[in-house]
């Protein structure tokens, strides 16, 4: 007797990008690069994004996923990937970088 | 990122293969990388098949600029051979550290629901279990039931297997008599050092629940390269 278990699970972030796509929505994928100090989500963890702002997955403890939100619409307008960072060395990204002081840098793309 | 390559990569991931997506950060070019389906000794092989072995995305200096690696590992894997009482203690500790439990015991009255609730219960002799779960390297392995007639042809099957943690519970005396009954079956001295014996890292453990601690802590060291595998 055994049983057999999915290994994608059902909030599988990646799953359900291709299902917005598969829906005719643009979506764009943010996947954190790199982490410096005290950062809440390790490289390689991602955030999905379709067009009206929907979001699954995380690239932070919801510290800096408004940002990446706006970032991502852009990009999938322009279609151009680029790399976000957020973190307390930059004075600017500090309205919306991270409180535990870390640093991190964000790959955003558009699915085409 | 394509679409059509977002796809293959949902496929390489159902089929539990060892994937990793590599992303050029400057020009956004991505291709998927198989390392371990290849002997390639290219920098970026090496650099990709460390990135799955220790579990960790890594960006690698390319000529052409920096190329992240993203990981896709399949879940973690643990074949427990023997319903015994330290695996009633190590089943729920290894499903919070993210494994697929499966639990092996021909003998019903161990391996029965009733002690093994909510894990994969599997009555048949353990190397055909074994034969259909078909180890790979995320898979660890351990025999606890100090019963030759169970634990060894478990170990016979690992052995030839990629498994990345091998474990055989018993004394000293007990693992010296494996060893010898596996050389004469004819296994090799370096087959028989995959076998971590007597299991677990040495904490003093008495208990079933401290024995289930110091396997634990054994199979992570491995997966985690702080130990040899």
């Amino acid at each position: 007797m055994t049983e057999t278990t999915s290994i994608l699970p059902d909030d599988d972030i990646l799953a359900q990008a291709l299902n917005w796509k598969k829906n005719g929505r643009d979506v764009a994928l943010a996947t954190v690069i790199n982490t410096w100090g005290s950062a809440p989500r390790p490289a390689g963890s991602q955030l999905a994004i379709d067009e009206t702002g929907q979001m699954v997955g995380s690239v932070s403890g919801g510290c800096v996923e408004g940002a990446v939100i706006q970032e991502a619409l852009e990009i999938i307008k322009s279609g151009e990937p680029k790399t976000l960072e957020f973190g307390v060395s930059n004075d600017e990204a500090w309205e919306v970088g991270l409180a535990c002081g870390g640093k991190i840098n964000v790959f955003v793309e558009k699915l085409d | 990122m394509k679409t059509t390559l977002l796809e293959e990569l949902q496929q390489a991931r159902a089929d539990k293969r060892q994937v990793v997506l590599a992303t050029n950060l400057a020009s956004g070019d991505q291709k998927l990388l198989y390392p371990f389906d290849n002997e390639d000794k290219s920098e970026l092989s090496e650099a990709a098949r460390n990135a799955l072995r220790y579990d960790k995305p890594a960006t690698f200096e390319s000529d052409d600029g920096p190329v992240f690696l993203n990981i896709f590992n399949p879940s973690l894997r643990l074949f427990i051979v023997g319903a015994v009482h330290i695996a009633q203690a190590l089943v729920p500790m290894a499903a919070g550290a993210d494994y697929e439990v499966t639990v092996s015991d021909p003998r019903r009255s161990f391996g029965s629901s009733f002690r093994f609730p909510n894990v994969t219960l599997d009555n048949r002799w353990p190397d055909e279990a074994l034969e259909e779960l078909d180890p790979d390297r995320r898979t660890a392995i351990v025999t606890l039931t100090h019963d030759a007639k169970l634990d060894d042809p478990a170990l016979q099957h690992v052995l030839k297997s990629d498994a990345f943690y091998v474990g055989a519970l018993g004394s000293g005396r007990t693992h010296a008599k494996r060893q010898q009954r596996l050389l004469k079956a004819g296994f090799t001295e370096e087959d028989f050092a995959r076998i971590h014996g007597p299991i677990g890292l040495d904490i003093g453990a008495k208990s079933p629940a401290e024995i289930a601690i110091s396997i634990m802590a054994e199979i992570t060291a491995v997966l985690r390269g702080k130990s040899k595998a």
